[in-house]
């Protein structure tokens, strides 16, 4: 092998971790390849919905962000708590959204394979239809890719690969996944005409709501999600997939059974589903962030480095893994040797990601208790039915009502201590 | 399709699929499986592929349908028997293809 023909950096895998890699490496004129393993960028991936846009700012400016095919700026965030005869919902808006949004809702397809246009027209080569088998090592160092048989070297490798990442798997970065890592989400898109999607939230033109459901899967931890695209719905359910595979009703059963609950099917009313996808999602926040993210010759950046922050009321994945591929970049800069690039990186990631998860660390730990999934829903309903509910009888008093409806689900010292550990593991 | 409860057949059928009919891209050992207790992979994957006709009856795999997503090699793996001997994503730009994601 000689160096001519050695690139700077060869990327595995086109979604957004790698795209905006792929983006800012093409544009300071490195020479880079991605290779993407469906037939277009994009077409492999899914989330639920909604992008913070701040990285994606810093990466494309102001100009080419507003090319961007968002699809509704999300002004509305609404939390609804579901039990068997009831539902709840908060519903908050912030109208300073309005200037500057700070989210909005995406369709993956559609986003990726646009991020993927302006990479390459900036001048990163873009390979898809192609699948990345495996690293090649040379003395202990990381020095190029197998795909299709052929061989490839690179200066840098950049595994962005996504949740599964063998790629770090094979590198002896990490362990294959376990059911405490990782949720299983399951979602369908449901058409609906523009004006029907606004007038049944709620919205202005271009604007969108973010809705999370809890009590709505069985018991199991995790919740339901809809976000408003522009003419459809994103609408679905993340279970953590041990808790699944402990009980009976399959996760297709769950999700139908989600969709037509009262609290849900009127949302959705003479919509269409025009897809159905899964995916599974990084669940441990910083403490499922691989010890050492980095090797001589290759480095590891957004779900395959775990990089997602879920607290239950927003999901981060997007906006971290677009920082991470941001940050190995500048490493790629900043390093004179290939050595340098992993220590370099991790110093990136340290000042921009790291205190952030840090902050959440606590978080999953909380959203765990399995009483939040069924009984705490069901105290919100069962307290609001007490409030709403005339029927002519004499009625309880109201602590000796609340009393009783705690007593009923959960027991005061449980709740008393759930109280408490929820504002430890907060506060750690 | 209309906004009802679907058949898992029926929600696949609004995906579009490449199509590999040759090639699985995941592989179980039945005689393993025949063994595997609880056997998770029946209620976990999101496209049901894996299915059992009875208690007796052995577990088969459809690829077909398969959303790639990773759920059964995890589960199966932690709490079923490791019956999944091989798992691995469709070659060239074969299987799932999100119009939406
Ligand atoms: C149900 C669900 C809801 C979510 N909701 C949100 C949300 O609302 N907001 C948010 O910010 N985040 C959300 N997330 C998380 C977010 O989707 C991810 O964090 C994000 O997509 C990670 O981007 P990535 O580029 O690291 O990985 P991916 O988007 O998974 O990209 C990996 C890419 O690598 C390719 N690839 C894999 N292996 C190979 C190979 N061997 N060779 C070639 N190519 C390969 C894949 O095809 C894919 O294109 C959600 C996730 C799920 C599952
Ligand atoms: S990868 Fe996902 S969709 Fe495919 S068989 Fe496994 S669980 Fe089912
Ligand atoms: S969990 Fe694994 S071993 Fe058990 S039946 Fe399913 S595929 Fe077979």
């Amino acid at each position: 092998m000689c160096d001519e023909e050695k690139l700077d950096a060869i990327i595995v895998g086109g979604g957004l971790a790698g795209l905006a890699a792929a983006y800012v490496l093409a544009k300071a004129g490195k020479e880079v390849v991605l290779i993407e393993r469906g037939s277009r960028c994009g077409n492999k991936n899914m989330t639920g919905g909604r992008i913070y846009v701040h990285s994606l700012l810093s990466l494309l400016g102001p100009e080419l962000l507003a090319e961007a095919p968002f699809e509704r700026a999300i002004v509305k965030e609404q939390l609804t708590m579901v039990s068997e005869t009831g539902s709840m919902t908060i519903d908050y808006t912030d109208y300073s959204f309005k200037g500057i949004p700070q989210s909005y809702s995406v369709l993956r397809s559609v986003f990726d394979d646009w991020l993927a246009g302006k990479a390459e027209e900036a001048g990163a080569m873009i390979v898809t239809g192609i699948q990345v088998d495996k690293l090649i090592e040379k003395n202990g160092k990381i020095v190029g890719i197998v795909a299709v048989g052929e061989e490839m070297f690179a200066n840098i490798i950049i595994a962005a690969d996504g949740v599964n990442s063998f790629m770090a798997q094979q590198a002896g970065l990490r362990n294959d996944l376990t059911s405490c890592e990782v949720g299983v989400g399951v979602k369908e898109v449901i058409e609906l005409p523009e004006e029907v999607v606004a007038s049944r939230f709620g919205l202005q033109a271009g604007e969108g709501a973010a809705r999370l459901f809890v009590g709505v899967t069985n018991g199991i931890s995790g919740g339901g999600f809809l976000y408003t695209n522009k003419s459809s719905l994103s609408l679905g359910l993340v279970v953590n997939p041990q808790e699944l595979s402990n009980q009976q009703k399959k996760l297709h059963t769950l999700m139908q059974d989600f969709k037509m609950h009262s609290a849900v099917y009127p949302l959705l009313e003479g919509g269409k589903t025009v897809e159905y996808a899964a995916h599974l999602v990084n669940e441990l926040g910083f403490n499922g962030i691989p010890p050492k993210l980095y090797r001589d010759g290759l480095v590891v950046i957004g779900d395959a480095a775990g990089f997602v922050i879920n607290i239950g009321s927003t999901i981060r994945g997007m906006d971290l893994a677009i920082w991470s591929g941001m940050a190995v970049a500048k490493a790629i800069f900043e390093a004179q040797t290939s050595a340098e690039v992993g220590p370099k990186y991790m110093n990136n990631i340290e000042r921009d990601i790291i205190p952030t998860m840090k902050v959440y660390q606590g978080y999953p730990k909380l959203l765990k208790n399995p009483r939040m999934f069924m009984e705490y829903p069901k105290i919100a309903n069962d307290m609001m039915h007490f409030m709403f509910a005339v029927d002519g009888s004499v009625p309880k008093k109201l602590p000796k009502a609340m009393f009783d409806i705690v007593k009923n689900n959960v027991g005061l010292r449980s709740l008393l201590s759930d109280g408490w550990k929820g504002v430890t593991s907060l506060c750690r | 399709m209309p906004v009802k409860k679907l058949r898992v057949e029926d929600l696949l059928g609004c995906n579009k699929f490449n199509a590999d009919e040759k090639n699985s891209h995941i592989v179980i050992d039945r005689a393993i499986c025949a063994k595997c207790m609880n056997k998770p992979c029946l209620v976990a994957c999101p496209a049901v592929l894996y299915t059992q006709e009875d208690e007796n009856s052995e577990v088969k795999f459809d690829h077909l349908g398969c959303l790639e997503c990773g759920t059964c090699r995890i589960v199966c793996h932690n709490h079923g028997n490791k019956g999944i001997v091989k798992w691995g994503y469709p070659v060239g730009a074969c299987g799932i293809s999100y119009r939406y994601g």
